[in-house]
């Protein structure tokens, strides 16, 4: 296997070398576990560990709950409520697994940004970076059907509104739409796939997650220099590298730990803050909520795809050069999807051949941007369609694509960078000063 | 320097232990409600004990209710069912033992053992007989109202013949029907479980 | 930058709080004072059986709380009747039971393990869930604050909807609608339910429409989140047992670092 050159296991009892040479599991652990890091890794480094316990969560307290949940229109919502009422410790269950969408979009969102400021896209990450964004839709799609499973006014209405998207493809659209609902509208028909595609869908982001870290396991970890680890030799890469345990497994777990701190007191003491009161109605086919508000991680798409009314002139133009085909409301969906496509693209719409945002003086500020525009989107989703909802979320959206489609390309040419440090030894060393050597008298020894 | 490396080395241990012991009382912790969510919920729990209302069983005729997923027979025996149950010996019977367990284990077969003591004052009506109404043979349900040779139950499905009692007197079950656990919370209620 | 994520994150929090914070009418919810507001609240058991007495009274005549066993009255943690209590109060109801009548079933009175009725009346909404399923508390400007100081606002909105008719009554397409503050679009089809003086409570408190609206609101959050004791208990082990854990772990954490993490100004002399 490629990848930074350290020590590798070695059998050493006579039952360790007779399982290894059958089967080498042991040794694949131990190459995982003990991966050298860069020992520069930052507190931003954490969301990756948060996001894999966040998965097993969700799977642990889903595969309970499935054990009382009924998948049909006539008993679900009775269902959660006999979990919620009846079940031993049913009510902590079912808020944890509701709560625990919201910390896995939470965490997935910070992995992401972070990705996206220290450059780890690039190449030659690129792989893990598209695994990583597929993972990210599986989860979306993952976090719908979940929401729907209550059987609450929101679960039905969002439904009816997402799966009309898909109506909105030209010529094959309604089709589409029939074939995922299994019939006219939504109904129980679609509530069984919908509950069965949910149990599916997070047994792919599992293995996916193997994947993503097979992956970045390969070409190593990007760190905050964006540097890469020196791989001429074991001793020379140890210089920039500290093995993953127990150095950064208790990191992990000391920054695991303060955020599930924080979990548990949202879930302990407001679990439906991030929910909807509507979706503890039962759904009702013949009566539409006053407003239909996805749950919050949607919201910066839900804003791009509701930017694209009829009167923007994008629309326009879209609408006379297809005949038509293009109309608003599939534009809005092509805006969408095209807002995961382009991000999906970045690593080769981003010139620079710097990696890290840190010595990219102009790229800090136009990222800044980029996140404030998407805290202005998420607000945006949320608010009412009307003025100056649509306007703000029309710029909000323009800027999404400017970003990736024109400041990325751009920045690398017109951009002078910093300076970077020659290795991450010598990044580290600036902060923190090797174990030995040194000249200064003992101010604070370490005991 | 050793001394102090000594120390440091205590100390370290110290919290190394203490931080894999809190480690994994937290993940016990949150294994427990994992397992426990298993167990009979809380509208399944409240079936566990049941109340009967017993005022409109005249003598001679019987209730079947449903409780824990099973029949259970409330009879309200006559005096001839009584006196025909007490006329056998049970040390006779192929199942001597009354397998009842409002009383002490093992306990004979006597007509009293079976019965439901209604035990408010202390006298022993043998007036009730409350039974589980699966045959212990295959499981099927006996009928009743005098059914067998012996006018109390007999089982369709493979001939067993109960009496009076409820003890098995011929056929294929190897035990007296079951006595399911229950007391009189008043003269005309009766708590099953 | 990580203090600027760490913000985002905050904000996104905040966010969070808009998705059910669209609509904003401009009604007037009183905040009033729940005892089982804050991380430490608790539901009172006196004001629960004051409740389920103005429920009984008044309520159940359209409404219904389809979700609620009957036998949870008798919860310690809810209004705590005793049991000969809840099996006479169960009795007040009738059900419908399908095993009746060898399988074309026939109604009897209710037992504690049945549940209570369904609404009466068709256009009456159940009961059961109504404090989670209504939001008193929105914004401002969608950021979702107020709910995060104060709450959703369920029950406040409960009480308030009972309090805030204000007489006015008018008729729209045959349905005589009232004015009430509370209701978001200002006209209800729900005539006012109290008077004042509606129920005799037992414990001597004076029955005023205010009164008895905040016993039901609070009734109808226990009958909305029967678990609420034992989930903020669960919610505070939680946090506990992780802060120490958290607090080990960074001691840890620090001690097998600290070899490679010596700041440059305190550099330890070669050993």
């Amino acid at each position: 296997m490629a990848g930074i050159p350290h020590d590798h296991y070695e059998p050493t009892s006579g039952g360790e070398r007779w399982l290894h040479r059958r089967l080498p599991i042991v040794g694949l652990l131990y190459d995982t576990i003990m991966i050298p890091t860069p020992k520069n890794l930052n507190w931003m480094w954490i969301w990756g560990i948060v996001l894999t316990f966040t998965l097993v969560l969700q799977i642990a307290t889903g595969v309970v709950l499935v054990m009382h949940y009924i998948p049909s229109t006539d008993r679900a919502f009775a269902s959660v409520e006999h979990i919620m009422r009846n079940v031993n410790g049913g009510f902590m269950l079912r808020y944890l697994h509701a709560n625990g969408a919201s910390l896995f979009f939470v965490a997935v969102y910070l992995h992401i940004f972070r990705s996206l400021y220290y450059g780890s896209y690039k190449e030659p990450r690129e792989v893990t970076w598209i695994i990583g964004i597929l993972m990210y839709l599986l989860m979306m799609g993952t976090a719908f059907m979940g929401y729907v499973l209550p059987w609450g006014q929101m679960s039905f209405w969002g439904a009816t509104v997402i799966t009309g998207l898909f109506g909105a493809i030209p010529f094959i659209g309604e089709s589409l739409q029939t074939w995922l609902l299994g019939g006219p509208a939504v109904g129980e028909y679609t509530l069984t796939r919908f509950f069965s595609l949910h149990y599916l869908f997070p047994m792919i982001l599992a293995g996916l997650t193997v994947v993503h870290i097979w992956a970045f396991h390969t070409t190593g970890n990007n760190n905050p220099t964006g540097v890469e680890v020196r791989r001429a030799s074991k001793e020379e890469a140890a210089k920039d590298t500290l093995p993953f345990w127990p150095y950064f497994v208790l990191k992990d777990l000391f920054a695991l730990a303060v955020i599930l701190a924080v979990f548990f007191a949202i879930v302990g003491f407001m679990p439906n803050y991030l929910g909807h009161p509507d979706n503890y109605v039962e759904a009702n086919p013949l009566k539409t909520p006053a407003e239909i508000v996805p749950e919050w991680y949607f919201l910066p798409f839900y804003a791009i795809l509701r930017a694209f009314t009829s009167d923007v002139w994008v629309v326009q133009i879209a609408s006379f050069v297809t005949g038509g085909v293009i109309d608003a409301k599939f534009f809005g969906v092509l805006a969408m999807f095209g807002a995961i496509a382009v991000m999906a693209l970045a690593p080769w719409l981003d010139t620079s051949s710097v990696r890290s945002g840190r010595y990219r003086p102009m790229f800090k500020w136009w990222f800044a941007l980029f996140i404030v525009d998407f805290f202005v989107l998420m607000w945006a989703g949320a608010r009412p369609a009307a003025e100056p909802y649509a306007t703000i979320s029309l710029i909000a959206t323009g800027y999404w694509f400017v970003y990736f489609l024109v400041m990325l390309p751009l920045l690398g040419v017109i951009e002078k960078p910093l300076p970077q440090p020659g290795t991450i030894e010598e990044d580290y060393a600036r902060h923190y000063a090797p174990a030995t050597g040194g000249t200064k008298t003992v101010v604070n020894p370490a005991e | 320097m050793s001394h102090a490396d000594d120390q440091g080395g205590t100390r370290r241990d110290f919290l190394f232990y203490a931080t894999g012991g809190a480690a994994a009382v937290t993940a016990g912790a949150a294994v427990w409600p994992l397992v426990n969510q298993m167990n009979p919920a809380a509208n399944v729990q409240a079936l566990s004990s049941i109340r009967v209302d017993i005022a409109g069983i005249e003598p001679g005729t019987q209730l079947t209710v449903e409780y824990l997923g099973k029949p259970v027979f409330i009879r309200r025996r006559t005096q001839e069912e009584i006196d025909e149950a007490n006329a056998v010996d049970p040390s006779s019977l192929p199942d001597p033992i009354a397998r009842n367990p409002n009383i002490e284990d093992g306990a004979p077969a006597t007509d009293p053992n079976r019965a439901l003591s209604q035990g408010v004052d202390g006298e022993t009506s043998e007036e009730w007989l409350v039974m589980i109404g699966v045959c212990t043979h295959l499981g099927c349900v006996p009928i009743g109202d005098g059914a067998g040779d012996f006018g109390g139950w007999f089982c369709p499905c493979h001939g067993s013949h109960y009496d009076t009692a409820g003890r098995i007197r011929k056929g294929p079950a190897p035990e007296n029907l079951y006595i399911p656990v229950a007391s009189f919370a008043d003269e005309s209620t009766i708590v099953l479980g | 930058m990580l203090r600027y994520l760490a913000l985002g994150a905050a904000v996104a929090l905040g966010l969070g709080g808009a998705a059910h914070a669209a609509v904003e009418e401009e009604t007037t919810i009183t905040d009033y004072a729940f005892p089982f507001e804050g991380p430490f609240g608790t539901y009172d058991q006196f004001q629960l059986q004051r409740g389920l007495q103005v429920y009984t009274e008044v309520c159940s005549a359209c409404h219904g709380l389809r979700y609620v066993p009957l036998r949870t009255l008798g919860a310690e943690s809810g209004p705590g009747l005793p049991e000969p209590q809840v099996r006479a109060y169960a009795e007040l109801y009738e059900v419908f039971d399908e095993k009746l009548l060898d399988g074309e079933g026939d109604f009897r009175p209710a037992k504690p393990t049945d549940n209570f009725p369904e609404s009466s009346l068709a256009n009456a909404p159940d009961l059961s869930l109504m404090a989670k399923a209504r939001a008193g508390f929105h914004g401002p400007y969608g950021l979702g604050i107020n709910q995060l100081l104060k709450g959703s606002g369920g029950p406040e909105y409960i009480a308030s909807l009972l309090t805030d008719y204000t007489g006015e009554q008018k008729e729209e397409a045959g349905v005589v609608l009232y004015e009430n503050t509370a209701f978001p679009s200002r006209w209800i089809a729900m005539p006012p339910p109290l008077y004042g003086d509606d129920v005799t409570y037992e414990d001597g408190t004076e029955a005023t429409i205010e009164q008895a609206s905040v016993d039901v609101a609070a009734f109808l959050m226990w009958t909305a989140e029967p678990k609420l004791a034992a989930r903020k208990r669960a919610g505070f082990a939680g946090v506990l047992m992780l802060s120490v854990l958290a607090v080990l772990l960074y001691f840890t954490n620090k001690r097998i670092w600290a070899p490679y993490k010596r700041k440059a100004k305190d550099r330890v002399p070669a050993e």
